[in-house]
């Protein structure tokens, strides 16, 4: 039987990808570990290597072909010893799983021991990048239990279900109503569980007919941007943001910036590299900031890994410094140069991008004085940097100075980051910026 | 046999202790059956297959005698009640040899002999009496099953007064049959023999036939019944059988306290079912029985503890499916896991008569007893294409809904093929849907499972087709 050569996932969170390109033709032989093809994602471009030995007897999936599901046949692999005629009748939307997890499949999910607590089962882990999900987290109730819970104003989330996967049933509510149940609140009562969906988007077409045809040209959304509208538009519609400002007076800082990239024999030391470590300092030492919100948990990490928004052709990315807090600034110069070359080619590693405790977005180098950020979930705060630029200062005494100010607004997610915590982070910041010798201790 | 220890040792191959055995084999325990009679049990061997074996020649049978119905005519239909026979011996046979492939697939250790609890853990089986092995086991399974019940004035003689077990396999059609009891098992045997050119008389003790089932239905069972020739007795008890040389005279005591001699030529008994629980050792370890029936928790746990009961020797109802579903939840509970207890009110019942009844949950007259504020809602066959074009117009779907919360509280069939429809409503009930999703739910036509959704609209008014 033909081996299917499936689409694979190149993040825990991908689910579609563009089918960029074969690298091989059909009828051609590859071994295991052979580029075989190459997958555009929203994020990056990357190499799909054969696994195993044989011919390449099909291609079933186009190149260029976008919006490939994950676990779709792409091409289909003959053995040794197999012809053309091992490929008749073969269903080519056949097995949505590699043949290898199969065995575990089979096995129904009802012999595992029955430990899964009720409440986990209730409210499955969604993927990381959607907390809008968690915060309206899927209820399972039956919809008799849904009827008589809105009923008699029973709050579903309060209940523990006894059915099937700690499905809220009958004898649940009967039990609620028994014992006095949790309340719901009026105003929830009339629409159990359900969330309000949120308000469609307006239809193309509707917004097309707006404009004058011919005075535009119309640009398909690619997967990057369409990433990036899905993900922004949940950040900014499902986390409570607000933003902290802070000028940091930057002379010392940039002083020291000379100082370093004289002596260094070779690579340079930005900014932004400053800003890095600085944020991840401070993040370090206010380890409450350092969390990412998780639905019904917050995740306190111990190291500050720093997200940097790199803008590319067609979007932006965010690769990550890992463990920022632990390097140096000649390690964190050479790692962003590093990063930001691969992001400009696309040839990123799902891992060197997806997690990150912290974004930086610096806009600096385009003047900009300053701005806020849409914050990157399930992160709970992003730092955006301005220009530093010479302003007239006034000093304590009243006398007036120039100095150079950089303006950096941070936004935060108000369910991880309450506003004196993030003030603290930002005092914390502008301490190493504005004294960046502080970051040497 | 040399003795041998087990995890699970059950007792009965039936439809409860086949399926106990092979669910515990599934999850790894290691697992004996000792049967004493067929692999499959009286459901495979002597019940529920080789009745529908023969109810499907009755049905081909009506069918080929109704042929101009449906633009042709048989001239000279002969039916050969010998073949009718062997084939569902066949049928039966087929279905215990896969009984007997299951256990082997499953690794299933088959002993043929009958058992005895000797303590707690411990069977003795023997085979024709003499002892053939000690089985020990930490969990024992009791599925031993039931038997037909007699009275002492109502006993079989294997001649010309049957049980079940005869009338699987007569050796000829009689002409007039006298059926005692109305239920499923009874009814089924009326009805087949009644299409077979037996004149039948039925006599219930209660009200009216199939007593279990809701009125209304009930009602238009035995007027179909009644139109196809039967003649139904019912607040009626049979008082004496006298067999004898050229037939059985029945003393039947009428509605009205009459008394009424009837001369048959067979008698079917059937009159309800008694536990298989007679030498099983019960009794020296203490096992808690009630009117003879072993009294189990919801995870079929005895009072004793490592024993176990499912099926026909427990609680009703006492059907097939029932004890298949309590294995799958005893063999679980055994192996430490927590499987959801089952709810008796939402098994469905079938009765393969002409024409076939099926339900499943409160009548309406229990609905109302249980204080229920209730919608009915009744689709007649005769709004529906598909039993117009199958040419079964004669039949109703209806269903009870608790008028405050949507909850489908029963549901009731009667027609052609409403046993295989039954399920619909088992799904629904099971998953506490509402009249909401049922109305919601695209039924595909034509078929006759649109009358389950009309029947559903036609509850909360919003019927199409009537």
């Amino acid at each position: 039987m033909p081996i299917s050569i499936l689409m694979p996932a190149l993040s825990p969170t991908m689910e579609t990808g563009k089918l960029a390109g074969w690298n091989v033709k059909e009828g051609e032989h590859v071994a295991p570990g052979d580029v075989i093809a190459e997958i555009e994602t929203d994020k990056a471009t990357m190499e799909v290597e054969a696994v195993e030995e044989g011919r390449l007897a099909r291609i079933l999936i186009e190149a260029g072909t976008e919006g490939v599901a994950v676990n779709t046949p792409i091409a289909l692999l003959l053995e040794e010893g197999e012809d053309e005629s091992a490929l008749e009748g073969f269903d080519t939307q056949a097995p949505a799983a590699p043949a290898k997890d199969k065995p575990a499949e089979e096995k129904p999910a009802e012999d595992k021991p029955a430990e899964v607590k009720p409440t986990e089962a209730a409210a499955p882990a969604p993927a990381p990048a959607k907390p809008a999900e968690e915060a309206g987290a899927r209820l399972f109730a039956s919809p008799l239990a849904r009827r008589m819970a809105a009923q008699n104003e029973i709050d579903l989330a309060q209940l523990q279900g006894s059915g099937p996967g700690g499905r809220i049933v009958k004898a649940d509510i009967e039990a609620a109503m028994r014992t006095g149940a949790p309340k719901a609140a009026p105003a929830a009562a009339s629409a159990p569980a359900a969330a309000a969906p949120a308000p469609a988007p307006m239809d193309p077409n509707r917004i097309t007919a707006l404009y004058e045809p011919g005075s535009f040209t119309e640009v398909a959304l690619d997967n990057m941007r369409a990433t990036i509208a899905r993900r922004l538009t949940e950040a900014k519609r499902d986390v409570p943001h607000y933003y902290l400002s802070v000028d940091c007076q930057i002379d010392t800082l940039l002083g020291a910036r000379k100082r370093l990239n004289e002596r260094l024999e070779d690579g340079r030391i930005s900014v932004n590299d400053f800003i890095i470590r600085a944020a991840a300092l401070a993040l370090i030492r206010v380890p409450d900031a350092n969390a990412a919100f998780a639905g019904d948990r917050l995740l306190k990490f111990k190291h500050a890994d720093i997200s940097m928004a790199v803008a590319i052709e067609g979007g932006l990315i965010t690769p990550i410094i890992r463990k920022a807090d632990t390097k140096s600034l000649a390690e964190i110069a050479a790692e962003s140069k590093q990063l930001a070359e691969k992001a400009k080619t696309r040839k990123l590693q799902p891992q060197e991008y997806e997690g990150g405790s912290f974004s930086v977005s610096n806009l600096g180098m385009f003047g900009i004085k300053n701005f806020t950020a849409v914050i990157n979930p399930p992160q709970a705060a992003i730092m955006a940097v301005g220009a530093g630029e010479k302003r007239a200062v006034v000093a304590a005494d009243g006398s007036l100075s120039a100095a150079t100010m950089m303006t950096v607004t941070l936004s935060c997610d108000h369910r991880v980051i309450d506003g004196a915590l993030g003030a603290r982070l930002l005092a914390e910041f502008k301490t190493f910026i504005e004294d960046p010798v502080m970051m040497l201790a | 046999m040399s003795d041998q220890k087990f995890d699970v040792a059950v007792i009965g191959a039936g439809p409860g202790g086949y399926v106990a055995a092979i669910r515990a084999a599934q999850l790894g325990l290691k697992t004996v059956v000792i049967e004493r009679a067929h692999l499959g049990g009286i459901c495979l061997n002597w019940g529920c297959i080789p009745t529908k074996a023969l109810l499907r020649s009755a049905e081909v049978i009506h069918l080929a005698r109704r042929g101009k119905d449906f633009g042709f005519t048989i001239k000279d239909l002969e039916v050969d009640l010998g073949k009718i026979v062997k084939r569902s011996r066949t049928v039966a046979r087929r279905l215990s040899n896969g009984v007997a492939y299951l256990m082997k697939k499953n690794k299933v250790t088959v002993i043929d002999g009958e058992a005895s609890l000797k303590a707690k853990g411990l069977i003795g089986v023997t085979k024709d009496g003499a002892a053939l092995a000690d089985v020990e086991a930490d969990h024992i399974i009791l599925a031993t099953g039931a038997r037909a019940r007699t009275f002492p004035h109502l006993q079989p003689d294997g001649e010309r007064i049957w049980t079940y077990k005869q009338a699987l396999v007569p050796d000829e059609v009689p002409d007039e049959l006298l059926v005692i009891g109305s239920g499923a098992i009874g009814i089924e045997f009326a009805s087949f023999f009644n299409s077979l050119g037996s004149k039948v008389t039925v006599v219930e003790i209660m009200d009216r036939v199939l007593p279990v089932e809701d009125a209304e239905i009930s009602g238009l069972a035995r007027q179909a019944f009644e139109a196809q020739g039967m003649t139904i007795l019912t607040g009626a008890s049979v008082e004496a059988l006298d067999s004898g040389a050229d037939g059985v005279t029945a003393r039947i005591k009428l509605a009205d306290g009459a008394e009424q001699e009837l001369r048959t030529d067979r008698v079917i008994l059937a009159v309800g079912i008694v536990p298989n629980t007679d030498n099983l050792g019960l009794e020296e370890l203490g096992v808690k029985t009630d009117r003879g029936h072993v009294v189990t928790d919801a995870h079929c746990r005895t009072n004793v503890d490592g024993l176990y009961a499912i099926g026909d020797i427990t609680q009703p109802p006492w059907l097939a499916h029932k004890a298949s579903h309590e294995a799958i939840i005893c063999a679980e509970t055994i192996a430490g896991q927590d499987p959801h207890p089952l709810d008796a009110n939402k098994i469905a019942g079938c009765t393969y008569c002409t024409p076939q009844v099926a339900s499943i949950g409160l009548t309406e007259e229990e609905a109302r007893a249980e204080g229920h504020e209730i919608r009915v809602g009744r689709f007649p066959f005769q709004g529906n294409g598909k039993a117009i074009a199958l040419g079964e117009p004669e039949g109703l779907v209806k269903t009870i809904f608790d008028a405050g919360t949507g909850e489908l509280l029963g549901a009731h069939m009667i027609g052609a093929e409403v046993t295989e429809l039954i399920q619909g409503y088992a799904v629904a009930m099971t998953g506490e849907l509402t009249e909401a999703e049922l109305m919601h739910t695209v039924f595909p036509h034509p078929t006759l499972s649109e009358m389950m959704h009309e029947s559903v609209l036609d509850a909360y008014g919003r019927v199409i087709h009537i």
